[in-house]
């Protein structure tokens, strides 16, 4: 289990209701079921993610994020969760205020774009950077806005959004090391635990 | 002989005639002492029952899903979806397909006799509700010695029934399968069938329903009522793709009077007639009255979560993206009322052009997911076996 979906299955509370908004082959939702027996809903618009939720059991929703979510009402789920996908929706800050409306907490993943890595490939090649985590080139990346640590602390601050606790995750050296010293340059990956 | 037939089809079947003698009460209060069904299967029930899946059909649907008759060209109307290594594996299930009572296949319906008169029941049959086929259906599964279904699998008045079976027998389903389907009729659905019903009655070979004593049958008004149909189960764009505005005969050139016949013209007057000549007026007059009638939160306070939160068993919601009969949208409302209610259920909206049709054709992404949720099914059920 990679170190956010650990952050992700210690915030979440055992029986508790789960939307995974973009859920992915059901990993996170089949996990979050065997450890802590919760009933989990996952939405998802790509046909072979749905089979793949399907063989394993895992409840899943065809309903494209970038459409309305109105038909979930307010309050109706403990936890809703968005891992590595935010920075391809469509509006982002709508999107966190459903999830903020829809569930009473939330857990939202996403790539930090101010990693130093990212910053160096800019400034030494002065090309939009193509890394591990976002391997695609900047025409046919499925990741159209791109922001950093600092710019999602200012818009939750801009949009009253309480943090109950983030964490960072970098793996490799000097990363590991300085991702919480510094999260903005070392963290690869921001994992926020929200309400309102 | 098998072998004709390809490996992946059931092969020859044979439909049987189950008599049920347990008196059946109707929604409306009727008590049918006895009834008979038409009956296919297809597969082998296991050693503990488990494996039964049963195929609820729709408004001209019958027991003959799968598989060949004798001298038959053509298969069974739901074959490309049941039989070995397809997504309903008959080398893994027990599949069990009837024809409904009010149908005219064989089943006890307007055509069979009155055992009060001696006479056919003709339009005197009493009025049915999907309910009534679920208890039918139930005691047909306790004639078979099945206990629970492992899934109950319908599309349009089918997926009705799969959703029915849920709330009235919670106990008796492992997974209900609804495929472009709703929870209830819209006024514009409504009023298409309201249409195809006075088409029937107009027909002056009609008689009020009593055309079986005239040796009649109004041919024409169960033609045009399911010409009126067919077009609803098509979308705009397939029926551009197929006919678009092709002529069948006659051309518009200056002086030419031949009389001009476009394709769909014919398309449609044949299926009219090929189906006239094949289903009785009267079951044609109740199994769309059934449909109007069809609600399933009604008696939960109109509340479709209320009305969930009876069933116990998972569920597997499908629709087309070009069926504007049953729409996406309809199926969505019971996606939405399954997770208020927090059942176990998943949703796959599938991309076609085929219209409300769809899920009697062929598609591979419709074949994945049912072969990927009933292949789980399986493997559950045969992991507990062992």
């Amino acid at each position: 289990m990679s170190q956010d979906l650990s952050f992700i299955s210690q915030w979440v509370k055992a029986n508790s209701r789960v939307l995974d908004l973009g859920c992915g082959d059901g990993t996170l939702l089949a996990e979050l079921k065997q450890r802590l027996a919760i009933k989990g809903y996952g939405l998802e618009i790509d046909p072979v993610s749905i089979e793949q939720c399907i063989a394993k059991g895992v409840n899943v929703i065809e309903q494209d994020l970038n459409n309305s979510l109105h038909n979930f009402p307010d309050n109706s789920f403990d936890t809703v969760i968005m891992t590595q996908a935010l920075q391809a929706m469509r509006y982002p800050h709508l999107v966190l205020d459903e999830m903020l409306r829809i569930g009473s907490e939330c857990i939202i993943t996403f790539p930090n774009f101010g990693h130093w890595r990212a910053r160096l490939y800019l400034s030494i090649f002065g090309r939009m950077p193509v890394t591990k985590q976002l391997a695609y080139q900047w025409y046919d990346t499925p990741n159209i806005h791109f922001f950093t640590y600092r710019d999602f602390e200012v818009l939750c601050r801009e949009r009253n959004i309480h943090v109950i606790k983030k964490q960072f995750v970098g793996e490799r050296f000097p990363d590991r090391q300085l991702k919480n010293l510094w999260p903005n340059l070392f963290a690869e990956t921001a994992v926020y635990h929200l309400s309102k | 002989m098998s072998l004709n037939y390809g490996q992946n089809s059931v092969g020859l079947v044979t439909a049987e005639k189950v008599l049920i003698d347990t008196p059946l009460t109707l929604a409306c209060g009727t008590v049918l002492p006895s009834h008979e069904l038409m009956v296919e299967t297809y597969g082998c029930l296991n050693t503990d029952k488990s494996n039964a899946i049963l195929i609820c059909h729709a408004l001209s649907g019958h027991h003959h899903a799968a598989g060949f008759y004798e001298g038959d060209d053509k298969p069974g109307w739901w074959d490309d979806y049941i039989g070995p290594g397809k997504p309903m594996d008959s080398n893994r299930f027990f599949i069990v397909s009837l024809n409904n009572i009010g149908s005219c296949f064989g089943s006890t319906g307007p055509t069979s006799t009155n055992p009060a008169t001696g006479e056919a029941w003709g339009a005197q049959f009493p009025p049915l509700r999907a309910r009534d086929w679920v208890e039918s259906q139930k005691l047909l599964m306790e004639k078979l010695g099945i206990d629970r279904w492992a899934a109950v699998i319908g599309g349009s008045l089918g997926g009705m029934q799969a959703m029915r079976w849920s709330l009235e027998h919670p106990d008796k389903v492992a997974n209900s399968i609804v495929i472009a389907s709703s929870m209830r009729l819209s006024a514009q659905n409504i009023a298409f069938n309201e249409i195809a019903r006075r088409a029937i009655k107009s027909d002056p070979q009609f008689f009020n329903g009593d055309y079986l004593k005239q040796g009649a049958a109004p041919r024409h008004g169960l033609a045009l009522a399911r010409m009126i149909g067919h077009v609803t189960y098509l979308s705009d764009e397939l029926m551009g793709q197929k006919f678009g505005r092709e002529l069948r005969s006659g051309d518009f050139t200056q002086g030419e009077s031949a009389p001009i016949e476009f394709q769909i013209e014919s398309y449609l007057n044949y299926q009219g007639d090929k189906f006239s000549g094949g289903f009785d007026a009267n079951s044609y007059i109740l199994i769309t009255k059934m449909l109007d009638y069809f609600d399933l939160a009604r008696e939960y306070h109109n509340n479709p979560v209320e009305a969930f939160s009876h069933a116990q068993c998972d569920f597997l919601v499908i629709s087309f993206s070009s069926d504007w009969r049953f729409s996406p949208q309809r199926s969505r409302e019971i996606v939405d009322a399954l997770i208020g209610a927090e059942k176990n259920v998943s949703y796959a909206e599938i991309e076609s052009d085929q219209g409300h049709d769809a899920f009697l054709l062929p598609n591979p992404r419709y074949e994945q997911v049912l072969a990927k949720y009933l292949s789980r099914v399986a493997d559950q059920l045969e992991g507990q076996a062992t």
